[in-house]
């Protein structure tokens, strides 16, 4: 049957198949056996439709019925093999499929996770979702079938055109213009509907941007009685999409009629030429009649062969982009400094160990050449993190942050404030490395953080990220995230801290609620608290908190900041808040503006100086 | 579940027909075509008659391209027919969604409500449109063939009414096995699209714990139980082939068994036998079609499935039983309200809400996050029902008004609010179709919004994003209450609306509408004590229930919650 196919194309389609045959590569003796099981199949097919003939001349017309029936047992047995053939190479090629396409999804599952951030932000989800399922669909569709029966129908194709010219080559010259000119035919239908395939994608994807907007913002749509203008705007959007998908199926359509017409106009005049050469003695009558039937046959293969090869180059130009997303660079990490967990020996020193001590500390290998009896040091984990001068632009054309200095000794609690835009989250994702200075340096506990391997510089700091975002699973098990072996009773104190224990309790399931969605079943000051305690419950030296409590009101935050204080004792603290009262008890208090920080000093010091602080304190500056 | 998605076909069903017609046309002369060759050969070639072999061969060659227009004609309607009916289909489900109450709008999540609009019809409308062909042809194929089979002979035609059921069982063994395997793997599907999903949109928070790890394993999971089931079920549904040529193979073998004896005995002719043959071939292939058709149903029910969920869901608030009322003053007032998102949930959302607004009056409420505040405003305009007690707008019970009328008096800002991509002037316009600039510069005025977007590059033709992602928070909030009070509601309710605007300026909001708009009702949801400070009366509202209600003054001396609010903001310089 006809399929829908976009008729894409990959642009190198060589590279595209090698990445693909490499991923085969595993498989390859596997496909070279269907390849050979497909032959066995086609061949009992072929042959046993060539040996009809004999049966009945030579058996069935003499009345040799011994002969008869041994001619038929080996039939039969051909006719066995070949379903066997079919059966066997069906499974495998399921099987294979099946096997290569989880390997590619899982590949490209794993490095999607090594991609750095700023591939995210210069990429829609949307995008990368079709990666993993338009994508992979088709590449897995080609596999299961179009293989096989490429194979196949090339095999019959050839075949039935090499039996053409065995039996009359002249007569052939006219059946091969004709599947020539069918093939041309094919290809050139084919361009034309590529053509109004892409006029019908366009259409698609304004009439999916038009849904897209409006169903999340329906709420708005509903309030304000918009729902007769918008339901006017969607009807001629899905007009002009049924025009150009009308156009686009109808060219896709066409192609089989057209080919099964032309096969019997070929037919026909096959029929018309062969019947002049039996007159004229070129050719007997049994030789034409079964001459007809293969010119008959002939179209079949061709139609598969061409639809195969379609199914077979989209899914090509889908695995290129699959592998175009697996060949972008994963971030860097070029650190040799590991985390480890330590106790104290009796001399006071350090030592690493393998059991979890609560301690942790810095292996520094030492710099080749430098003298000494130990290949590395241990630098204890205290959470001193410095910024000297530095430098940094999402495009290095525009810098977002210049010239940033400051210090945070452990225990300080360091607050930043200034409007959107100012580079206040921005200073925070440089510490964890979400993004690399351009220059300058950061300094963890006297380590310059791109010594540090990133996975044991991430586990050094918890951070409660401005977005909130919870996974499909219990409540517990996203309290847990932060620290996968906690214990029950961990978790529950971490709960307590960010004072989601009473509404977690008054769930339906308490901890064990499951949560869909991103947690669309909680309000955002109750995700928020969640995200709190998710933090509580790993416990590093340092934490990071990006407008952590923005949805949570005045007085469950003044509740939280009992647990909090709790939470930030002997601890490094980055706090981002709108909300000034969320940040008046911090050591230092730093106003940043356009990338700098233009005032800095305790809450107290700032009001004094009388600048920008006060003015935002005293309600005279919008933060936006 | 069929019918009902074709009922959406209405006018284009005339193009359907019009396709089946071609189709089984078309099918005619697939017969027909072979016959005439026959005739070419065994009188014209036999008789060595050349005017007859070209006359046959003209007649050919004027049927095959009659048969090349009936398949013309076929692709085309097939095409108008299923592209149409999708069409239909997708519009019929915006306009529900359009009906839909906000308690609907809950139960879908917005990115399944957007493939079951877009993807889902585009699976249905073309598989109608590439179905059509074989779903006519292979009937028709199959009873003319075997019918020829029965005239050339009957008593070898049998044999068909042995291979016949046989394959027909195995096929139908095969679908009906293969039916549920789907539905699971699809339910693979579904969970491994989930996981990449929530790691594309919480990549940061998998970084920052540095859980790469943990996800990974959690998608090998998920990755290997679909590998599972999806092999299960292309296992089974790749025994169509196999199965149809042991079929086929059979036939022919018991053909040549029980026709070659016979044409021994010169009971059969050679050529009846070879033609028998040939339909062997066809019958089987037809039958094949159709199991294929069925394979494809079966995937694209799925999609049938989901968008009649979206058809079925049942809309809470309608029009029924409203009467030609509208608003004329702007009272309100809640009478024992209790409230509940789902029936079946134990606990009340809201309890016994009792309040009286006048006409005029400036009413703040405040409460702690998840006291259901944005849930009570949300039953003045009837996005959501009350579950026991009423809400009266001047004395009217709400569900009395037609919805339009009702909106329309009761202009409400969203907490999440959300601007559409277009001029600021388009979002203004949206509170009124035909407002005049004059008109728009008034309602920015008051809403302070006025100020920034003389600023802007192109003042109220600027262009906003989608979301409105290039203004900041409290521009957006101002425009969106600029964007309510173009509609002069006579009831205003602001819903978190000023929670990104400085103080300064969200005083002089509240003075603008206090001088400008002094008869309209207005309701003041907030965070901040100072955005309330000014009300006719506050309500104090704690889990779903009114603490109390009372003047800054009142509340402040007597009230714990109040208090305690109130020192909060105070130390924090809020105040």
């Amino acid at each position: 049957m006809a399929k829908y196919v976009g008729y894409k194309r990959p642009k190198d389609t060589k590279k595209a198949l090698k990445n693909l045959l490499r991923y085969l590569g595993f498989h390859k003796w596997l496909l070279l056996f269907v390849a050979a099981l497909v032959t066995v199949s086609s061949g009992a097919n072929i042959f046993g439709t060539y040996m009809i003939k004999p049966v009945i001349n030579d058996y069935a017309l003499t009345g040799d019925v011994p002969g008869l029936i041994r001619v038929l047992i080996f039939m039969g047995a051909l006719y066995g093999c070949g379903v066997l053939a079919t059966f066997g190479y069906n499974r495998l090629m399921v099987h294979t499929a099946q096997k290569v396409v989880s390997e590619i999804r899982r590949d490209l599952f794993d490095h999607v996770q090594t991609l750095p951030l700023s591939y995210f932000d210069a990429h829609t989800h949307g995008e990368l979702m079709s990666r993993f399922t338009n994508d992979v669909d088709t590449v897995q569709e080609a596999l299961n079938g179009s293989f096989a029966m490429l194979i196949q129908s090339f095999l019959m194709l050839t075949g039935t055109i090499a039996m053409l010219l065995v039996l009359s080559p002249r007569l052939s010259v006219v059946v091969i213009a004709f599947l020539l000119l069918m093939f041309l035919l094919i290809r050139f239908n084919g361009k034309r509907s590529k053509k109004y395939f892409n006029r019908q994608q366009a259409a698609l994807a304004s009439i999916n941007g038009f849904v897209e907007e409006m169903v999340a913002g329906q709420k708005v749509e509903k309030v304000f009685n918009h729902e007769k203008q918008d339901l006017e705007e969607f009807c001629r959007r899905n007009e002009a999409l049924r025009q150009a998908s009308t156009k686009a199926l109808t060219y896709s359509g066409m192609m089989v009629p057209t080919n099964v017409s032309l096969s019997y106009v070929n037919y026909a005049v096959s029929a018309c030429v062969g019947g002049i050469f039996a007159l004229t003695g070129l050719m007997d009558l049994g030789s034409l009649a079964s001459y007809l039937v293969y010119v008959r046959q002939s179209a079949m293969p061709l139609n598969q062969f061409t639809q195969q090869a379609n199914f077979l180059l989209s899914a090509l130009s889908g695995a290129e982009r699959i592998f175009d997303l697996m060949e972008e660079a994963p971030e860097i990490d070029e650190g040799d400094v590991t985390l480890k967990n330590v106790r104290v020996t009796e001399a006071g020193g350090l030592e690493e160990c393998e059991e979890e001590t609560g301690r942790f500390a810095w292996k520094v290998p030492k710099e080749e050449g430098a003298d000494g009896g130990q290949d590395a040091c241990l630098v204890p984990l205290r959470g001193d993190v410095r910024f000297y001068d530095v430098v940094f632009g999402y495009v290095p054309e525009r810098k977002i942050l210049d010239g940033i200095s400051l210090f945070a000794k452990p225990g300080q609690k360091i607050a930043f404030v200034g409007s959107t835009g100012a580079g206040k989250t921005t200073i925070i994702n440089l510490i964890n490395r979400f993004y690399e200075i351009q220059s300058g340096r950061i300094d963890y506990d006297g380590i310059d953080i791109r010594r540090i391997r990133k996975p044991d510089l991430r586990r050094s700091l918890s951070m409660v990220i401005q977005d909130t975002h919870l996974f499909t699973g219990t409540i517990a098990d996203n309290i847990r995230y932060g620290r996968l072996d906690a214990s029950e009773e961990e978790v529950l104190e971490a709960a307590k801290i960010a004072n989601a224990d009473s509404f977690i309790r008054r769930l339906p399931d308490g901890y064990r609620t499951m949560l869909y969605g991103d947690g669309s079943n909680l309000s955002q000051g109750q995700r928020q608290l969640l995200a709190i305690a998710r933090a509580a419950v790993s416990r590093p030296p340092v934490l990071i908190l990006d407008e952590a409590t923005s949805s949570i009101d005045t007085r469950t935050e003044r509740l939280i900041e009992k647990g909090m204080d709790r939470l930030m004792e002997d601890r490094t603290v980055f706090v981002i808040a709108h909300r000034l009262s969320t940040v008046r008890n911090s050591r230092a208090i730093m106003v940043l503006e356009k990338g700098t920080i233009i005032e800095r000093g305790s809450h107290e010091e700032l009001l004094e100086q009388k600048g920008r602080y006060y003015q935002l304190y005293t309600g005279q500056f919008e933060l936006e | 579940m069929l019918r009902r998605l074709f009922s959406y076909m209405k006018q284009y069903t005339i193009y359907a027909y019009l396709a089946m017609f071609c189709v089984m046309v078309e099918c005619v002369f697939e017969l027909v075509i072979p016959l005439i060759m026959a005739d070419m050969v065994d009188v014209g070639v036999a008789n060595g008659d050349r005017a007859y072999i070209f006359e046959k061969g003209e007649l050919m060659v004027f049927c095959a391209l009659l048969s090349l227009l009936l398949g013309m004609g076929s692709a085309k309607f097939s095409a108008i027919c299923g592209q149409g009916m999708g069409a239909n289909l997708r519009e019929a489900e915006y306009r529900k969604l359009q009906s839909f109450s906000f308690s609907n709008i809950d139960r879908f999540r917005i990115s399944s409500l957007i493939t079951r609009l877009t993807s889902d019809v585009t699976v249905i409308q073309n598989s109608v449109s590439t179905g059509i062909r074989p779903v006519c042809r292979a009937p028709v194929m199959m009873v003319m063939a075997v019918g020829a089979s029965f005239v050339i002979d009957r008593k070898l035609a049998v044999i068909f009414l042995v291979a016949l059921p046989a394959l027909g069982i195995m096929l139908f063994g095969i679908v009906s096995r293969v039916r549920p395997l789907y539905t699971r793997m699809q339910t693979a599907i579904d969970l491994v699209n989930r996981i990449v999903q929530e790691n594309l949109t919480a990549i940061r928070v998998v970084k920052a714990y540095v859980r790469e790890d943990y996800e990974k394993a959690k998608f090998e999971e998920a990755n290997g139980n679909l590998q599972g089931q999806s092999e299960r079920a292309f296992r089974l549904s790749a025994l169509n082939m196999p199965a149809m040529q042991l079929v086929m193979y059979s036939t022919i073998l018991a053909i040549l068994w029980f026709g070659g004896g016979r044409v021994g005995v010169g009971d059969l002719q050679v050529g009846e036998l070879t033609g028998f043959l040939s339909y062997v071939l066809q019958v089987l292939n037809s039958l094949m079609m159709i199991s294929n058709v069925f394979m494809m149903l079966t995937r694209s029910m799925a999609s049938g499935r989901r968008i009649l969920e979206v058809m079925d869901e049942s809309v809470e608030i309608t029009d029924e039983g409203a009467r030609p009322v509208r608003v004329e003053r702007g009272d309100i007032r809640f009478e024992h309200v209790y409230f509940k998102y789902r029936t079946n949930a134990e606990e009340y959302v809201l309890s016994d809400i009792n309040l009286d607004i006048k006409a005029g009056q400036t009413v703040g409420i405040i409460g702690q996050t998840g006291a259901a505040k944005t849930t009570l405003v949300s039953l003045i305009p009837r996005l959501y029902q009350a579950s026991r007690g009423c809400v009266y707008v001047d004395g009217v019970p709400v569900q009395d008004y037609p919805l339009v009328h009702l909106r329309d008096a009761v202009a409400m800002v969203l907490q999440k609010n959300t601007l559409f991509s277009g001029t600021v002037r388009d979002n203004l316009r949206w509170g009124k179709e035909d407002a005049a600039q004059e008109e728009i510069e008034e309602a920015c005025r008051i809403a302070c919004a006025d100020e920034f977007i003389g600023r802007l590059e192109n003042g109220y033709d600027t262009q906003l994003g989608q979301g409105g992602v290039n203004v900041s928070g409290g521009q957006k909030q101002r425009l969106c209450i600029a964007r309510a009070i173009l509609k002069s509601p006579k009831v205003l309710i602001l819903d978190d609306s000023t929670s990104a605007v400085d103080t300064a300026t969200e005083a002089r909001i509240r003075e603008g509408l206090a001088q400008k708009l002094p008869r309209m009702t207005k309701i003041i949801i907030a965070q901040r004590i100072s955005s309330v400070r000014h009300a006719d009366q506050i309500v104090i509202l704690d889990n779903g229930r009114i603490d109390q209600t009372g003047t800054h003054e009142e509340l402040l001396a007597s009230n714990r919650i109040y208090q305690e609010i109130y020192r909060s903001q105070q130390e924090g310089g809020l105040l």
